[in-house]
């Protein structure tokens, strides 16, 4: 805790090791604060300085964006397609990214690696880490969602492979995670069906965000009154260029199609890296 | 800061009402960090007015913005600064009507052909606009 203000402190940990917070984008400078204040106090007398009006003009997130466009920068000119990995907790992103990153590793060559968001535990990190894939944890305290300038230290710290793969699966929350681009080239959105119908109108901002929805579970169907058309109908009607899958990463329905749109998109990842530069 | 109905759960140190979201607290650091990242270039010690601009079809809470801010700003050159939101209405554009559509939500209908996806040209604003300092 902080010892001048008592505010919390919660580190953003990379691998258990905390994160270098001078630039962190999310989290408050209390130090810098404390500093300015009192150097106020001491070298000013109060009221010496007549009010004024300062122009500002900045998204809110601007900073985020222009590590988030680093990044993108950074992954394209290396040809490694990234996808951020977005849902509620508990609709099995986890378990989909085991059975995706096996069936990747039996049928194409690629280097695959991972970046895994929790507030808390690297529990995730150690079922991917079983794949023998390399994986990073990024726990992220107080916070709820990965940042851009937390996947700019995680990807230098994985040391990714020219023409890889990347996989970021994001914290369990399907608010904050879609304001926060990455700079991954898609947002896969995970909705399970053991979840409401009307979540994409509940939370629109991250269907709108999202490329393509995965709609899991769907093994689970004929057990439970979820009108997965319904799901996708809302879904549409908030981004209508939005693709969707059905699939179960437990039963495999619909992972051969998750696995070509994946193939695709490293195929188009690695075509627009050699494109001759105009 | 206990408002009635709610849930107050400690968290890092801060008391915060369990049934708000923790979206607006993170566009509230970016905030605080944007003023001191100003107050550092135009040499200022104390803000007394922030001016932000919301869109409304920006999924942002003001009530939770106010009182994050208030939290968030405590022992910071912003303390007790006063927050004023320019709110933004929503408004769209349908391709097939090529008209402009009011929005009061991400996903309204054109209110003339019925077409959902309309493209939203105005609402979704988080921005600082100006301050007031010392």
């Amino acid at each position: 805790m902080c010892t001048t203000c008592g505010c919390g402190t919660d580190k953003i940990r990379l691998d258990g090791k905390a994160l270098q917070q001078h630039e962190s984008i999310g989290n408050l400078s209390h130090q810098r604060a404390h500093n300015t204040i009192d150097a106020h106090y001491h070298s000013h007398a109060p009221g010496m300085h007549p009010e004024r009006m300062v122009k500002i003009e900045r998204d809110i997130l601007a900073k985020n964006n222009q590590y988030a466009n680093r990044n993108r920068h950074y992954l394209c000119a290396h040809g490694i397609f990234s996808l951020n990995l977005v849902s509620s907790p508990g609709s099995g992103k986890t378990s989909l990214l085991v059975k995706t990153i096996r069936a990747l590793q039996e049928t194409h060559n690629q280097p695959l690696a991972v970046i895994e968001g929790d507030q808390q535990t690297d529990h995730d990190a150690a079922r991917i880490r079983a794949t023998n894939v390399p994986t990073i944890q990024i726990n992220t305290g107080k916070g709820c969602h990965l940042d851009a300038h937390m996947i700019a230290q995680a990807i230098q710290q994985l040391e990714l492979q020219n023409d890889s793969l990347l996989f970021i699966e994001n914290v369990g929350n399907l608010v904050c995670p879609a304001s926060f681009d990455l700079g991954e080239a898609h947002k896969v959105v995970i909705l399970s069906v053991t979840e409401g119908e009307d979540k994409p109108l509940k939370y629109p901002d991250m269907f709108r965000a999202a490329d393509l929805m995965l709609l899991n579970k769907c093994d689970l169907l004929p057990h439970l009154t979820f009108d997965a058309d319904l799901a996708i109908k809302y879904a549409q009607r908030i981004n209508p260029a939005l693709q969707v899958i059905k699939i179960s990463a437990t039963g495999g329905e619909g992972m051969p199609q998750w696995l070509d749109w994946i193939t695709a998109g490293c195929r188009k990842t690695f075509i627009t890296k050699h494109l001759p530069s105009r | 800061m206990r408002l009635p109905g709610s849930v107050i759960v400690g968290y890092g140190g801060y008391f915060l009402l369990a049934d708000w979201t923790l979206h607006e607290l993170s566009l509230t650091e970016n905030v605080l960090q944007i003023i001191e990242d100003a107050a550092q270039h135009q040499k200022f010690s104390r803000v007394k007015i922030v001016w932000l601009e919301i869109g409304l079809l920006a999924c942002v809470r003001q009530e939770s913005l106010r009182f994050y801010f208030d939290v968030i700003t405590q022992d910071t050159i912003a303390h007790q600064a006063q927050l004023k939101v320019i709110e933004v209405a929503g408004l769209g554009w349908c391709e097939q009507c090529t008209c402009e559509v009011p929005l009061t939500t991400r996903y309204d209908p054109c209110t003339r052909c019925g077409q959902y996806g309309l493209k939203i040209i105005r609402g979704e604003e988080m921005r600082v606009k100006e301050l007031e300092v010392t």
